[in-house]
């Protein structure tokens, strides 16, 4: 243990062309990597098929997975070589999360974190509207 | 005769009536240290019609929330979660 593990989160976007199995089987390559590499695959989520904000190489929509892993660093430029080699990947995007982004995912795998930003959505409304009347 | 008796009290004391309620960062207020850039509804709060960026003086963030802010735009951006141009976003 050379370097100190960190937690990283990794977002990959697949082309719409692909098979639910394919995209299993691709995430699976890349968990096969990642734990080659000494990580520990915290969580993996599966967004499914998504409308893009914009146009990506002709395509308007991808296929979102995320994998949210411990490891040292020296994984990521392993792991993002491997994502320039696969032709399926329309882009990704790997970042380093700090203390408060750990604790917002735990959070959030406990159900805790959604409620919380509705709230927070409401809130400000109703409290600009109480001091006028 | 009430016009004389209100001469220069009327803008002194009546004008200041109507007073805007005073902003406030949100992430402070309601103890949000983590700005995720996975949550485009959330981030659209701090976007205007165009997609750009809302200066701080009109969303109320602190300096240190604005940037962490921006930074979750920017990949937002980036992963085709928000545009980087667009009309009529709202």
């Amino acid at each position: 243990m050379a370097q100190p593990a960190r937690h990283y989160e990794t977002v990959i976007i697949f082309s719409p062309l692909l098979a639910e199995e394919d995209v299993r089987r691709e995430t699976s390559k890349i968990k096969k990597l990642l734990g080659e590499n000494d990580c520990s695959i915290v969580e993996e989520r599966y967004w499914g098929l998504r409308q893009l904000a914009y146009q990506i190489d002709g395509k308007s929509n991808g296929i979102y997975v995320i994998i949210e892993f411990q490891g040292p660093g020296t994984v990521v430029q392993k792991l993002e070589t491997e994502y320039k080699r696969n032709e399926n990947i329309l882009r990704w995007l790997t970042t380093a999360l700090d203390k408060y982004g750990v604790e917002y995912n735990e959070k959030r795998r406990k159900g805790l974190v959604g409620k919380k930003k509705t709230e927070d959505a409401a809130q400000p409304k109703t409290e600009q509207s109480a001091p006028v009347s | 005769m009430s016009k004389q008796s209100n001469k220069g009290i009327k803008y002194l004391v009546a004008q200041k009536v109507t007073r805007r309620p005073k902003k406030y960062c949100r992430f402070r207020k309601y103890h949000i240290r983590y700005v995720d850039y996975k949550e485009p509804e959330f981030l659209l709060n701090f976007l205007n019609e165009q997609g750009k960026i809302l200066p701080r003086r009109i969303t109320g963030n602190s300096a240190k929330y604005q940037r962490k802010v921006a930074q979750a735009i920017s990949r937002a951006r980036q992963l085709a979660l928000l545009p980087y141009v667009t009309d009529l976003l709202k």
